[in-house]
């Protein structure tokens, strides 16, 4: 009954339906914008799931004979959508991740079962979100005026009452030029908080020479203040920016000439800003890493040494360093020794981590010992890349500072916070 | 209970009583139900049967649903396959069985609860949400379309547009509800309920939808209008037969002038009439001026849009491959990407030099979009990103488009699906200009983490990217990558290093020992994938390696790989000459394990027996025929095929046929290497972005890229009436005028042109209005004083600094004439300037203006700023004393300028002004030249090149309604600002009525131009010519200047591009001078060009003639009358460009230009040629 009514329009709308599936290849939640596709189309899906081993490797894109099933992977669920006609995959996956990310700040996190125990809020969002599948209200402020994410006191109050997180107010958020901010919002303790986090990507060869190194930073937003603020942001040293991309909020205008960002923000949290710091500047590696990997020709073994030093931290603590190696398979156990930290090798994945914490420069940390591999196995050919974890906290590696933040539009004063963070991104060693 | 809440509350009452009424109706006389509820024979049988079951329900109100026992007609089958599926969940209370289980919701859903209601609402949005079949619960549920409750209604509503197409008759109960919302006072709920109507799936109520959507197409609130444009396309799948009504709302709704419209609107257009593109042209401008502001989904939809309209509308901007096009372009943009593309130009200029071409022009619309995409590649969504790429990719000219590459590389740091999809477009776009992700290269190395499929796409993307300089790096970072846990990795990197190899001569021997060394690595899929690669690349050079090839031999006994034996015996076969004593021993292997070999591994056997045969066949007779007969008892037809085939060629017998003979050529001729190309390659015949070019196949509803027009369409169409205040009688004639022109464009039409002009009037206030939709708060609050004062302070500086420099030029007047010419002259540019930022950032702050000006006002701060320093470099060069003349010209000129900046300049008008129109009388100018030019290089020839100045056409009396204007460069130097370029203008009024306030605005220039407007001209009556004079300051670039000429009733685009003579000045130089100037600027600097002199052009006066009109120069004295010498200096840099010119009796003559900014000197030498060949 279901199938007969996907029928061939000449042309359909944008996306047609979303299945939600999780890890195990269970379909939990289906939303259909239009007439019902039965969910036998995810088949197609799942065989190509099951040839790509990890569910990192399944396409994003699959054709089946008569639909195209654009999906992404996030959380371990897989959001699969379901188009008939040419859209720009870009505009669906972006999407699916708004969904994703909707849910997020909605239940906390992006699971089954907090999408099974708020079932009908996911649906009611979906139903939102999507206008005959062209999206309608993306905006987490918008959805929010409509349908109230729950809190443990709503939920106790409605199971009281009987009311449910159906907004009561209409949503005048779509109506506004500004559709990224509630309006009429009112707090007693106005805060503004931002974080400055980079994130160093890097690739460091066998020698320790760094093959690439770049700095990517984001400019994370928490922002409660009453009313329609007007901010405004300035940088000590705003030449370090080399490409930007901004939350919609932000007025392109004042960027281009001032090189300040100018902003009514959405009410909470927010992306503000990402962007990359120009390739001239060096960028400056915070540690350094000893390593010797390597497994003998004759019996089933190989030996493993690393150390870890600083390298240019400027001036701070390095922490949450952490090591995580990704073995070869023929590696069966790994018998080590660390000055600093604990390790585990997991036999399943094969991945060996190395939670060593604060670097301390006095006494470097070292891991070593010897790796076990299964017998008969042949020398593995290949050695594994080390992948680094680390933070710091206080600074921004790039050097970028905030100078300023000025609110116009509202009369209290606000309290603001900046905080700086480094940490390390794609972190790779390769031995 | 807040107002909104009583406000959606008032709906449902009527809708009550219309569900009791319809209730009492299907009780009493199902027999005449109104004409509406009257369906197709098939629904109104299963409406019946359902009938028993479920109005008992309806009848049985609150008071529960008693039997347990189910109808047996209509829905039973799904019922089983529900109970089938159901599971625990939903609300949490534990039912023994599916009937009773939907009883229960039924009862709730009866109740006078509210909470009850929602209750069971929420368990049936939960089934649904899970897949699950509810559609039995129809009846009960509809009737609570009605409810008072907000929630319980919303749930109602998400249910009805689930399931009214499976249950049309009942759902047109609900139709009156929203019927009644759509004429509610609040917008929210009208378009709420427009939204839910269209949703419902059911065919009868098209007509009531298309009204509904027509009405809140011309709805107040834009918000509803969106929503109407949202309807369109639902309207359209139920109904395709609307077609043409929808496309009269579409028509409307473009014109809308709110940003909150424009996506859907496209949208709508999109699905239902791609087609009519030139429903676009007059919304063209405001599109793109409302884009900014637009939200993100809109804006790729747009994007996406307006790519596919300019590729019918303008003409192809790199259509001359030219080198003027490339060369121009270049001195703007990052010359250091692009550099083997440029090599790859020279070459084809080489390969076609001198082809006469047009220049080309950009249409300042083609430009208007290229600049107004261009701030959205910042944006945070992807897809956005995507559009404004593709559309750059697609529609700029080559040298802008690198500047998406940066946002693309930034996109790869996102969700792994984006990567995905930006890394196969940039595989597309890296063949086709592989210098605009060179810069970017480590952006795509491999990290082992990356996921398989991401890793073989940058793998795909570094092979693009390789070239003689780079391949070094790339071919270490392949080392690596070989020795990855990820063989299939692996496997794609040794076809990379291949490719590379092909590619890239230099390298082939090094990939070619790195691969062989590859084939002991232990695994065997390296060594198979190796073997596979090198096969390629021994075509290409065998007898050099055969020493490799007898390695390979040796690999037969240890591969096991199929395609990898295969390819070791095609070598072997295909080169059996360069291992003689080894080939046969390995045919004598394989005929041993022939039975146990793959088909691809037999056919390669039998070809290596066949060839061998035909070269040694002394030693091979008798192992191939046992590989022929092993062959011919195969199970495989295609080998029992092939061994007959090949034993009748190759075995001679009395009954073979004549091909036998020429069995040796057919086996052994010589093979063409393979040609290891990108799967990417030519891709971009598909909209790059698309899902059709990931796919690399047409997906349903693609619209085709279309090609360039040969000829653009006429430009006008774009342009917008404004309807107000055109007097009746224009705009009749200048319609005629178009209809002359173009009679079959259907937009011409009568009813369009009423339409048409009213909806989509100024687009400039339209464009105004949205961008103060999108930052109308920025005037709010403190945000504007702190600016205004800004403004404030910044102006005091400048009058400060004015008197400065006042008292500045007071002193060293008397003193140093010279240098006060040349300050003098840099003061008045800078007032002009000055004048002209305060100007428009005073626009900016009261009125929120187009982006475009406050663009340009944002330059002019740029330049502002450097000011300070461009004075000071010019009081360190102020050493050299030009002519004295000059100077008294400069006076002159000074005064004309205090005319035409009206503003704020030393308030001493001159007695003696030269009134404009007589500014440019050729006597004048004759004066004006001679001051400029010394008399020495006057005298020799007594050229005078402002007879032959060339005027050009700014604005044609048709499309300017009347008004015509022509312009020419009339070598003038303009006082306001030394680094102009005067241009001067003829207006022309053939019109019959008088056109006021003429004047230029909305001036859109590369970064670095600048223009000095001319004054404006308040009135030209009817017939009357007048002209002007502005300067405009191009850089030293034949960058267009756009910008929009304005009467007091119409805007024009129009754009002023300089041939590159015109870039430069006259300077006077002696022969010594020249000679030691011309030794400066040798090598790179010195272009030079053979060339046969046009027949009347072989004497010195012609020469010179000829050159002085192409390009702005003085003629340097020169003792031999065999050459002639040329000397000039660009306007904006004064780099100097000396041209020479000798010539001999028979008319061969050799050009040379030396000037150190090769662009120009290029160019020149391209225009000088030209004109002394014609």
């Amino acid at each position: 009954m279901d199938s007969c009514h996907t029928e061939n329009n000449s042309r359909a709308e944008m996306i047609h339906s979303l299945f939600l599936i999780n890890h195990a290849g269970d379909i939990f939640l289906e939303k259909h914008w239009k007439s019902v596709i039965s969910r036998s189309v995810c088949d197609y899906f799942f065989e190509a799931k099951e040839k790509a081993v990890e569910p990192e490797n399944v396409p994003p894109v699959l054709q089946t004979p008569h639909h195209y099933l654009i999906s992404i992977y996030r959380d371990k669920l897989f959001f699969l959508s379901v188009v008939q006609t040419e859209v720009p995959p870009l505009f669906v996956i972006e999407f699916l991740h708004r969904v994703a990310d909707t849910i997020q700040d909605y239940f906390g996190e992006c699971s089954e079962s907090l999408i099974n125990d708020n079932v009908v809020t996911v649906y009611e969002l979906l139903e939102e979100m999507l206008d005959n599948g062209f999206p309608l209200a993306t905006e987490s402020n918008v959805l929010k005026e409509m349908i109230r994410p729950p809190t443990i006191l709503r939920s106790v109050v409605n199971t009281l009452t009987g009311s449910s997180n159906v907004g009561d107010k209409l949503p005048s958020g779509q109506l506004s030029s500004i559709p990224w901010r509630r309006a009429g919002v009112k707090y007693t303790n106005n805060e503004a908080y931002f974080d400055v986090i980079e994130e160093i990507d890097a690739i460091v060869d066998k020698s320790g020479t760094t093959v690439f190194a770049e700095i990517q930073g984001v400019i994370e937003a928490s922002v409660r203040l009453t009313g329609m603020p007007d901010l405004s942001m300035t940088f000590m040293n705003p030449s370090l920016l080399d490409d930007v991309s901004f939350h919609p909020c932000v007025r392109f205008k004042r960027w281009e000439s001032e090189r300040a960002l100018s902003f009514i923000p959405p009410d909470g949290n927010f992306t503000l800003m990402n962007y990359h710091v120009s390739s001239q500047n060096l960028v400056t590696i915070p540690v350094y890493v000893k390593q010797n990997i390597c497994f003998f020709e004759t019996g089933p073994c190989g030996r493993l040494d690393i150390t870890i030093g600083p390298k240019q931290t400027m001036g701070k603590t390095v922490e949450a360093l952490m090591v995580t190696i990704h073995m070869p398979k023929a590696v069966l156990s790994a018998n080590l020794t660390a000055t600093q930290g604990n390790y585990s090798y997991d036999l399943a994945t094969k991945v060996l981590v190395w939670d060593i914490g604060k670097l301390n420069p006095q006494k470097l940390p070292n891991l070593r010992g010897s790796l076990s591999l299964q017998s008969g196995a042949p020398k593995p050919e290949d050695n594994p890349s080390l992948n680094i974890d680390l933070k710091i906290q206080q600074v921004a590696i790039s050097g970028l500072k905030v100078s300023r933040l000025e609110m116009n539009g509202e009369k209290y004063k606000p309290f603001k916070g900046v905080k700086y963070l480094t940490k390390a991104g794609n972190f790779q060693v390769r031995t | 209970m807040t107002a909104m809440q009583r406000l959606l509350l008032q709906l449902p009452v009527s809708a009550v009583n219309m569900v009791k009424t319809v209730q009492s109706q299907v009780q009493g006389q199902e027999e005449d139900k109104s004409p509406v509820l009257t369906p197709d024979g098939v629904h109104q049988a299963w409406y019946s049967a359902l009938q028993p079951d479920e109005l008992r329900h309806l009848r049985s109100g609150g008071s529960g649903g008693g039997g347990g026992g189910r109808g047996g007609g209509g829905g039973g089958g799904d019922h089983e396959e529900h109970s089938s599926l159901e599971e625990g969940g939903g609300g949490g209370s534990i039912f023994q069985s599916q009937p009773l289980r939907h009883d229960d919701l039924k009862e709730m859903l009866d109740s006078n609860k509210d909470s009850l209601k929602l209750e069971a609402m929420k368990r049936i949005v939960a089934m649904i949400a899970r897949g699950k079949n509810a559609s039995d619960l129809f009846p009960a549920v509809v009737k609570n379309v009605a409810c008072k409750n907000i929630e319980v209604k919303k749930l109602v509503y998400v249910y009805l547009v689930r399931y009214a197409e499976e249950q049309q008759d009942l759902a047109l109960l609900s139709i009156s509800t929203f019927q009644r919302g759509l004429k509610d006072p609040n917008q929210l709920i009208r378009a709420s309920a427009l939204r839910v109507l269209s949703s419902i799936r059911v065919t009868i109520i098209v007509p009531i939808m298309m009204l509904a959507i027509k009405e809140a197409a011309s709805d107040m609130s834009p918000y509803v209008r969106k929503t109407a444009a949202h309807a369109i396309p639902k309207l359209y799948s139920l109904d395709p037969e609307q077609k043409d009504q929808l496309i009269e709302v579409i028509e409307k709704l473009l014109a809308d002038k709110t940003t909150l419209v424009a996506g859907s609107v496209v949208m709508a257009f999109e699905e239902v009439c791609p087609e009519r593109i030139e429903l676009i042209h007059k919304n063209y401008r405001k599109l793109c001026n409302l884009l900014i502001d637009v939200e993100e989904w809109g804006q790729v939809v747009i994007i996406n849009m307006l790519t596919r309209y300019a590729r019918t509308q303008f003409l192809n901007p790199n259509m001359n491959e030219s080198f003027l096009e490339e060369g121009s372009d270049k001195t703007f943009y990052g010359s250091d990407e692009d550099s083997d593309e440029e090599e790859e130009d020279k070459d084809k200029k080489a390969e076609a030099p001198m082809v006469k071409r047009k220049p080309y022009v950009m249409d300042p619309d083609h430009r208007l979009l290229l600049r107004n995409t261009k701030p959205l590649l910042q944006s945070r969504n992807a897809a956005v990103v995507m559009a404004v790429a593709q559309l750059y990719f697609h529609l700029a000219p080559k040298a802008e488009i690198g500047v998406i590459a940066k946002a693309l590389v930034r996109l790869l740091r996102s969700h792994s699906e984006v990567q995905y999809v930006v890394l196969q477009n940039v595989a597309t776009m890296s063949i086709k200009r592989r210098g605009m992700f060179e810069p970017y290269l480590k952006s795509f190395y491999i990290r082992s983490t990356d996921p398989t499929q991401i890793k073989i796409l940058k793998l795909e993307v570094l092979t693009n990217l390789a070239n003689e300089t780079n391949i070094s790096t790339i071919l270490r970072e392949f080392q690596t990558y070989i020795k990855s846990m990820d063989k299939d990795f692996v496997a794609a990197t040794i076809q990379a290093i291949g490719r590379c190899a092909t590619n890239i001569g230099e390298v082939r021997d090094t990939c070619l020992n790195g691969l062989v060394q590859l084939l002991s690595n232990r695994d065997e899929l390296v060594v198979a994938e190796s073997v596979v690669v090198i096969k390629k690349l021994l075509q290409m050079q065998p007898e050099k390696h055969s020493d490799i090839i007898k390695h390979m031999a040796k690999l037969t006994d240890n591969i096991q790989v199929p395609m990898a034996r295969a390819s070791i015996l095609w070598l072997i076969g295909e080169y059996c000459e360069h291992v003689p004593k080894i080939a046969p021993d390995v045919l004598r292997k394989m005929a041993k394990s022939f039975t146990n070999e793959e088909d691809i591994v037999k056919l390669q056997i039998i070809n290596l027996a066949a060839k061998l045969y035909l070269t040694n066949s002394k030693q091979t007779k008798l192992l191939t025929q046992y590989v022929l007969n092993l062959a011919k008892y195969d199970q495989n037809y295609d080998i029992r095929d092939r061994a007959r085939f090949i034993r009748q060629l190759i075995v001679p017998t009395e009954k073979s046929g004549a091909l036998s003979k020429y069995a040796k050529k057919l086996f052994l001729a010589i093979k063409p290497a393979p040609v290891l190309e990108s799967p990417f390659k030519d891709r971009d015949h598909f909209q790059l972005g698309s899902l059709s070019h990931l796919l690399n196949a047409k997906a349903g509803g693609y619209q085709e890229l279309p090609d360039w027009p040969e000829a653009a369409p006429d430009p006008c169409v774009r342009n917008v009436e404004v309807k107000d205040s055109v007097p009746e009688w224009t705009k009749c004639s200048s319609r005629e005028k178009r209809k002359e022109k173009k009679v079959d464009k259907p937009f011409y039409s009568d009813s369009d042109g009423e339409s048409g002009p009213t909806e989509s009037a100024d687009s400039e206030s339209d464009s105004a209005s949205g961008s103060e939709s999108g930052s109308g708060l920025e005037e709010s609050g403190s945000g504007s004083e702190s600016e205004e004062s800004e403004e404030g302070s910044e102006s005091e500086e400048e009058e400060e600094k004015d008197k400065k420099k006042k008292k500045k030029i007071e002193l060293k007047k008397p003193v140093q004439v010279s240098e006060s010419e040349q300050s003098s002259e840099e003061e008045v540019r800078k007032h002009e300037r000055k004048n002209k930022l305060r100007k428009s950032v005073s626009e900016s702050e009261s009125d929120d203006e187009e982006e475009s000006e406050s663009e340009s006002s944002q330059s002019e701060s740029e330049d502002s700023e450097s000011e300070a320093e461009v004075k000071k470099k010019k009081k360190a060069a102020e050493t050299k004393p030009p002519p004295k003349p000059v100077k008294k010209e400069c006076k002159k000129e000074k005064k004309e300028m205090s005319l035409l900046d009206l503003d704020d300049f030393e308030p001493t008008p001159s007695p003696q002004v030269t009134p404009l129109n007589s500014f440019l009388s050729s006597s004048l100018v004759n004066d004006l030249e001679g001051l400029s030019l010394s008399d020495a290089v006057l005298s020799p020839a007594a050229i005078s090149p402002c007879s032959a100045l060339k005027s050009y056409e700014l604005l044609h009396r048709i499309t300017g309604e009347g008004l015509c204007v022509e312009y020419c460069f009339s070598r003038q130097p303009f006082p306001p600002d030394a680094n102009m370029v005067s241009v001067q203008m003829q207006f022309t009024n053939n019109a019959t009525s008088d056109t006021k306030n003429l004047h230029m605005e909305d001036v859109k220039l590369q970064s670095g131009m600048r223009v000095n407007e001319f004054t404006e001209i308040e009135l030209l009556p009817a017939g009357e010519t007048a002209s002007a004079v502005m300067g405009i300051d191009f850089c030293d670039s034949t960058q267009a200047a756009n910008f929009q000429l304005c009467t007091h009733r119409r805007k024009f685009f129009v754009s002023i591009q300089p041939p590159v003579g015109e870039l430069m000045r006259p300077v006077f130089l002696t022969e010594n001078e020249f000679k030691k100037e011309q030794g400066q600027l040798m090598g790179m600097n010195e272009i030079s060009e053979k060339l046969t002199l046009d027949v009347k052009c072989r004497n010195e006066h012609a020469i010179v003639q000829r050159v002085i009109t192409a390009a702005n120069l003085s003629r340097v004295p020169c003792g031999s009358d065999k050459e002639c010498r040329f000397g000039g200096r660009t306007v904006t840099s004064g780099s100097l460009v000396l041209a020479t010119v000798s010539s001999r009796e028979d008319g061969a003559a050799q050009l040379t230009v030396n000037c150190e900014k090769m662009v120009i000197g290029t160019m020149l030498v391209k225009d000088i040629l030209l004109a002394l060949t014609q």
